[in-house]
C-alpha cells in the first residue's frame, strides 16, 4: 500500500515497501546508500493508508535519516545547512534571532511581544520561522496580525525569543536537535500565561498536538488558525464586508488534513467571504497531493528534482488549474511560495492566484494595506 | 600521527557589525562568534587522516565567543582531545600575537602535523598559519585541498595555484599546513552527539602562556565602507551601451 500511495515512489530506488523488506533482511546499508531516504516529503499518505498501522512517516524515514547522519554519510548541502542553521540560530534560514520581528513592521497594526506586555493574554501566537523570515510568507503573517487585531483578539507573540518548533527537523531525522528545541520551547511556553496557542503553521501544529505530548507527557492547548478563527465566526463574519468575486479552490495540506482531519474549518472560513464560490480540485481531503515541502522537503528540492524531474507542487498546481478557479487558497506558509514558484516554473504564471485563507479574510475585511517588511 | 588542529572563532556576520566607541574595534555587545570556515575544513582533513591512518587529533581554540561549542562539536565529530586556551584579553589579539601564544603551546606538545585554515574573515591575508610555522621553525604549505600521509615522516599535499594550476608537494614532518578545503565537505554531526559530548567529555583548559607579542599592524580607524560616488546608468540598445562603455574606458586611459 505504501509503495503505491507514495507520490514520489516512482523516483525512489526502493519504494517504502521495498525498503521495509530490505530492512527486514538486514540490508540497512543498501537502503542508506539509495536515494529513497531523501525523497520522502512527509506527506503521511503511506501512514494514513497503511493496513498494519506502521508509522512510516513519523518513525521509519526519520530513523533512516538518523542512521545515515550517524554513519557520517554526506548530507545534501541545503539540507545540512538548514539543520546547522536551526541548531545555531533557531531557524533554518540562518537569520539573526533579533530580526524575527522585522515582518511586523509591515503589518500596520501593533504586534505585542508577550515579554513586554507582562500580563496574561488570550492567545499566544506562534508565528514560526517561514512567516517571520521568508518575504512571501511575511505577507501571510501581516494579514494574520491585522485579522486578529480587527477581531479584537487579545494576542501576543514571543518575538526574538521564539525558536523553530522543529517538526521538519524531527522528520529530517535530527532527533537530538528536535529534543533540544522541545526543551527550549517548553521552557518558553511555561514562562508566560495565555489561554491557548495559535499558529498558522500546520507543521508546528502537527508536532505540538501529536509529538510534544509524547515527548513530554503533557498536552498543549494549541489550535491552527483555521480552527481558531472558525470558532470565532461571530466576531469574524461582520468584518467581512468586501466582496471577493472569485472561484476559489482549496488545497488540503497534509498536517491539517490527513493528520488532523481538519477539512471543514478552512472551507467554512472561505464560504464566509461574500462573493467566493468554492470549487473542489481533483484529489482533495485525505487524498490531497502534498506540496512537497514537509519533513525537510523545503531543503531537498534539488535532490528531489534530480531524481523525479518534477516537484510535487508542479503537479499540484495542475490540479488547481484544472478547476478553472481564479484563486488557489492555502493554509500553510510553505505552500504560498511553493505554488507560486510552481506556477512560474510550469509556465502558468498569472493563470491562478495563490492566497492564504487569512490573506483572503484580510482582503474581505478591508484591513489590507501591509507591505513586505 | 599526532595532529593538532587550530580552530579560530570569527565574528558571525548574521548580526550587523557595529563599531565600538573606541573607533578601532568591533562592538562586541551583540557579536556572536562561529568557527571559521576553513578551520572547519582543517578539522575535517585531520579526521580523514585519522580515519585512514590512525593517530590522535587534538583540537585547540583560543577562548573567544562560542569556542566551547566548537570544541565539543569537534569532539563529537571524532577529535580525541580538546584544549581551550584561556586568559585572552577582552579585545582579543592580533593574528601575530595569537600565533605567538599558540606557537608556545604547540612547541611543548610537539605534534607531528599542525593543520589550520589558510584564512579567515578576520585574517583574509592568511597570517595565522604562516606566522605559526615561522615561530615554530617548521615547513609550511598553504592553500591545500587535500593532505595525505602515504609514508612515514611526511605528508603529500595538493596545493592550488592561480590559473587553475595545482601542485603535489611532499612535506617533511613536523609541518604546518594552511588548509583551504578538505577533500570532502565537513561532515554533519547529529546534535545528539554534541549533547552527549557535553555530558561525557571534558575540554582541558590551559592558561595562555605570556609571550612577548610581536609588533603588528596598528588599527588607526575602523569604518564601514563609504558609498562611492553615484553610479552612472547607461541607456540604449546593447550595441549603443557597448559603444558608450568603450568610450568611457578610452577616456580614462584604460584601453587604447
Ligand atoms: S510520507 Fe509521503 S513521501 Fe514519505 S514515504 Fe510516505 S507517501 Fe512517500
Amino acid at each position: 500500500m505504501c509503495g503505491g500511495s507514495c507520490p514520489l515512489a516512482f523516483a525512489m530506488e526502493y519504494t517504502p515497501r521495498h525498503s521495509i523488506y530490505l530492512l527486514k533482511e538486514g540490508l540497512l546499508d543498501q537502503v542508506l546508500k539509495s536515494n529513497t531516504l531523501w525523497l520522502c516529503v512527509s506527506c503521511y499518505n503511506c501512514t494514513s493508508r497503511c493496513p498494519s498501522g506502521l508509522k512510516i512517516t513519523d518513525v521509519l524515514f526519520p530513523a533512516l535519516r538518523d542512521a545515515a547522519m550517524s554513519a557520517g554519510h554526506t548530507l545534501p548541502a541545503e539540507f545540512k545547512k538548514a539543520l546547522d542553521n536551526t541548531y545555531r540560530y533557531g531557524n533554518s534560514f540562518g537569520e539573526a534571532p533579533r530580526k524575527r520581528m522585522d515582518w511586523a513592521r509591515g503589518a500596520g497594526v501593533p504586534v505585542p511581544i508577550i515579554s513586554q506586555l507582562k500580563r496574561p493574554v488570550e492567545a499566544l501566537w506562534l508565528v514560526e520561522c517561514y512567516p517571520a523570515y521568508h518575504p512571501r510568507n511575511q505577507l501571510q503573517a501581516q494579514a494574520m496580525a491585522r485579522v486578529l487585531h480587527s477581531m479584537g483578539v487579545d494576542f501576543a507573540v514571543l518575538g526574538p525569543e521564539e525558536r523553530c518548533v522543529g517538526d521538519c527537523e524531527r522528520l529530517s531525522g535530527e532527533a537530538g536537535l528536535f529534543e533540544s528545541l522541545v526543551e527550549k520551547n517548553i521552557a518558553l511556553f511555561d514562562k508566560y500565561e495565555y489561554d491557548e496557542i495559535v499558529t498558522a503553521d500546520p507543521h508546528a501544529f502537527n508536532s505540538l498536538t501529536r509529538i510534544y505530548p509524547d515527548a513530554t507527557g503533557r498536552q498543549f492547548p494549541v489550535r491552527h488558525y483555521v480552527e481558531f478563527l472558525a470558532a470565532r465566526m461571530d466576531a469574524l463574519r461582520p468584518l467581512l464586508g468586501n466582496r471577493i468575486e472569485a472561484r476559489v479552490t482549496y488545497h488540503d495540506n497534509c498536517c491539517l488534513g490527513r493528520m488532523s482531519g481538519l477539512y471543514e474549518s478552512p472551507r467554512e472560513l472561505l464560504r464566509a467571504i461574500p462573493g467566493i464560490s468554492l470549487v473542489e480540485m481533483p484529489f482533495t481531503r485525505e487524498n490531497a497531493l502534498c506540496c512537497g515541502g514537509g519533513g525537510g522537503g523545503m531543503w531537498l528540492d534539488t535532490v528531489i528534482w534530480q531524481a523525479a524531474h518534477e516537484r510535487l507542487s508542479d503537479r499540484r498546481v495542475a490540479h488547481a488549474l484544472s478547476t478553472g478557479a481564479d484563486i488557489l487558497a492555502v493554509s500553510c506558509p510553505f505552500e504560498a511560495s511553493r505554488f507560486e514558484d510552481a506556477l512560474k516554473s510550469t509556465g502558468n504564471e498569472g493563470k491562478i492566484v495563490v492566497k492564504d485563507i487569512v490573506e483572503l479574510l484580510d482582503e474581505s475585511a478591508g484591513t489590507r494595506g501591509g507591505m513586505p517588511a | 600521527m599526532n595532529i593538532a588542529v587550530l580552530l579560530s572563532m570569527v565574528p558571525d556576520l548574521v548580526e550587523e557589525l557595529e563599531i565600538a566607541p573606541s573607533g578601532v574595534a568591533l562592538d562586541t555587545q551583540w557579536l556572536r562568534y562561529l568557527l571559521s570556515e576553513s578551520d572547519d575544513h582543517a578539522l575535517e582533513q585531520a579526521l580523514l587522516l585519522k580515519e585512514r591512518y590512525g593517530g590522535k587529533v587534538t583540537a585547540l581554540a583560543l577562548d573567544r565567543g562560542e569556542a566551547e561549542e566548537a570544541l565539543y562539536t569537534a569532539l563529537a565529530r571524532g577529535a580525541d582531545e580538546a584544549v581551550k586556551l584561556t586568559g585572552i584579553p577582552e579585545e582579543g589579539w592580533g593574528k601575530r600575537a595569537a600565533a605567538a601564544v599558540v606557537g608556545a603551546v604547540l612547541k611543548e606538545s610537539a605534534p607531528d602535523l599542525i593543520l589550520t585554515g589558510v584564512q579567515a574573515i578576520d585574517d583574509m591575508d592568511g597570517h595565522m598559519a604562516g606566522a605559526l610555522a615561522g615561530i615554530l621553525g617548521l615547513p609550511f604549505v598553504g592553500v591545500t585541498r587535500s593532505v595525505d600521509a602515504p609514508g612515514a615522516g611526511k605528508v603529500l599535499v595538493q596545493k592550488e595555484y592561480p590559473g587553475g594550476m595545482a601542485a603535489e608537494i611532499e612535506v617533511d614532518l613536523p609541518a604546518v599546513i594552511g588548509v583551504l578545503s578538505a577533500p570532502q565537505p565537513p561532515r554533519y554531526v547529529p546534535v545528539a552527539r554534541i549533547r552527549e559530548a557535553r555530558k561525557t567529555r571534558t575540554i582541558s583548559e590551559r592558561e595562555a602562556p605570556s609571550v612577548a607579542a610581536p609588533e603588528g599592524l596598528v588599527i588607526r580607524r575602523l569604518f564601514k565602507p563609504e558609498p562611492a560616488e553615484r553610479a552612472e546608468m547607461l541607456d540604449g540598445t546593447p550595441e549603443e551601451m557597448a559603444r558608450q562603455i568603450v568610450t568611457i574606458l578610452e577616456n580614462r586611459g584604460l584601453v587604447r
